[in-house]
């Protein structure tokens, strides 16, 4: 065997990796039949959880799309005084505790916040109200994508873009015609991230929009309310979850093969 | 460079089997220099008063007092989902009776009661239940799952019908315990919620209860008890004896608990 015992040391920690981070999810499919959870997916709190789920989060992620690829563009392509520094400010969230986005939200737009007074005034309510939520989403999501959008332009070869400029493309023709198709494998794995955070997005949503069936309660407020009294419900919905994240990472893992592993470990 | 990285990996692995070795032997208490250890679940709503309190239970009694607070209903479930638990503190009597029913908890205890009010900010205009039927105006309350939430529907089947539809028609929020009703309010998310006066106490004038007349308001009575898988029976025992009297009765009292019925 190569490496000898090292080896096997390596192994052993791989094994114990991978058994650790399998288990729990095993055993959500094995503690819920199949009949159960289709049940418990045909009541009506649970299907209104999965719709408001999937539009909060396709809301959120239109949103970081259309602001974050520009932004993640710009800071791969120029050099500035501080840079540094902004790059840190936008990653930061990717570390903060679910319930510190909560609290931040709320002391900055949340009705007695710094903006509360504005928004109010532009007749703008965000607490308590779906499009909350996607403010939640938003916020914990969009550093996922722009820090691996920023890798993906960062690694296009910028002979490309010159080469567009000298056939007389405008730097706007250039960035949608060449970067962006260049760099889609990594844009697409930034989404995957981003996409998989916001669809578990729990502390944050419920601290700054609250928990009401259709119209704040995602998927994750709805598994925890079903804790408590109904434990199979949450099983079969932490089930469609798992399932649901899990086909996102597949699909991009398949749509480009390899690509999606290079641009995760490019930085 | 290399040398480190296989030095913080050997830590690494170290670490996890040192974890895995502590957890084997941990549940025993056969280690004799640390002391006892307690883990208390309490309703959230008595967080301000057994925080208090328990460390100095815990001195007394040469033990390490654990507390963790939250919604009753969760932390039965914890319970019944096998959570390392001694003693179970609700905001209710039927969640501990339901425990102990099912073999989990031991003869539950009424220990306190406390106020169910209408709570609102400090500068609102809203003074009754009624005025909680305007349109437009805000609400937060329990889950359905959490006493404070059953406390809730309960006083509102009690209103005429139309009343009880306008009101809950203007619920914005349905909190899986009382700390998320009392920080909406506070923070001016919603302009009212249902909450026990002793939640209202301890936001230091930010918020004012309002009294419910004596027909509508229920009775809200605390039960503990300790839970029957535990290894510390008899200091589980003392400290659930403990909130009837001694230095948790008197922060219970101190918070506005009234004394058990």
């Amino acid at each position: 065997m190569r490496g000898g015992w090292f080896g096997v040391l390596l192994f052993l920690c791989l094994a114990a990796a991978l058994l650790f981070l399998t288990l729990p999810i095993a055993a959500i499919f094995v503690d819920s039949s199949p009949g159960e959870l289709i049940d418990s997916l045909g009541e009506q709190g649970a299907l209104d959880a999965l719709w408001l789920s999937l539009r909060t989060t396709a809301a959120a992620i239109v949103i970081i799309l259309l602001v974050g690829t520009p932004a993640a563009y710009l800071l791969a392509t120029r050099s500035f005084r501080g840079k540094a520094l902004v790059v840190t400010l936008i990653e930061l969230p990717l570390v903060l505790p679910p319930a510190v986005a909560g609290i931040g939200l709320l002391a900055a737009v949340g009705p007695s916040g710094i903006l509360g007074g504005t928004l109010d005034a532009a007749g703008i309510e965000l607490s308590l109200t779906t499009a909350g939520v996607v403010v939640a989403l938003t916020f914990v999501a969009s550093p996922f994508y722009v820090r691996q959008a920023m890798a993906a332009f960062a690694a296009v070869d910028r002979s490309l873009l010159d080469a567009s400029r000298t056939l007389g493309a405008s730097e706007a023709r250039g960035f949608l015609r060449v970067m962006i198709p260049v760099a889609v494998p990594g844009l697409a794995a930034g989404t995957a991230l981003a996409l998989g955070r916001a669809l578990g997005e729990f502390g944050a949503t419920l601290m700054f929009a609250g928990s009401f069936q259709g119209i704040t309660q995602t998927v994750p407020l709805a598994i925890y309310d079903r804790f408590s009294t109904d434990f199979a419900a949450a099983l079969a919905l932490s089930a469609v979850l798992v399932a649901v994240s899990g086909a996102i990472l597949l699909s991009v893992k398949l749509v480009q093969g390899g690509a999606a592993l290079g641009g995760w470990q490019a930085d | 460079m290399g040398r480190l990285w296989w030095l913080l990996l050997l830590a690494v692995c170290a670490a996890v089997a040192a974890g895995c070795a502590d957890d084997d032997n941990g549940g025993g208490g056969s280690d004799s220099e640390s002391p006892t250890r307690l883990v208390v679940s309490a309703a959230a709503s008595m967080t301000e008063a057994l925080e208090q309190c328990g460390p100095e239970f815990g001195t007394a009694e040469t033990a390490d007092v654990k507390m963790s607070f939250a919604g009753s209903d969760e932390l039965a479930a914890q319970i019944r989902q096998g959570a390392k638990v001694d003693v179970y503190a609700a905001a209710n009597t039927r969640l501990p009776d339901d425990l102990h029913a099912d073999g989990l908890l031991g003869t539950p205890v009424e220990f306190a009661t406390n106020e169910f009010v209408l709570a609102v900010t400090k500068d609102s205009e809203i003074d009754s239940v009624e005025d909680l039927t305007m349109e437009g105006t805000t609400m937060v309350i329990g889950s359905e799952s959490v006493p404070i939430g059953s406390y809730t529907r309960e006083t509102l089947a009690k209103l005429p019908p139309d009343q009880e539809k306008a009101i809950l028609a203007n619920v914005r929020s349905n909190e899986p315990d009382v700390k998320g009703i009392v920080g909406k309010l506070t923070q001016g998310a919603a302009d009212a919620g249902f909450v026990y006066v002793t939640d209202v106490n301890a936001t230091n004038g930010e918020l004012r209860a309002i009294k419910l007349p004596a027909e509508l308001g229920p009775q809200v009575t605390y039960g503990a008890g300790v839970v029957s898988k535990s290894e510390q029976q008899a200091l589980g025992q003392r400290f659930v004896d403990g909130l009837t009297d001694g230095a948790c009765a008197d922060a219970l009292e101190e918070a506005g608990f009234g004394p058990a019925p």
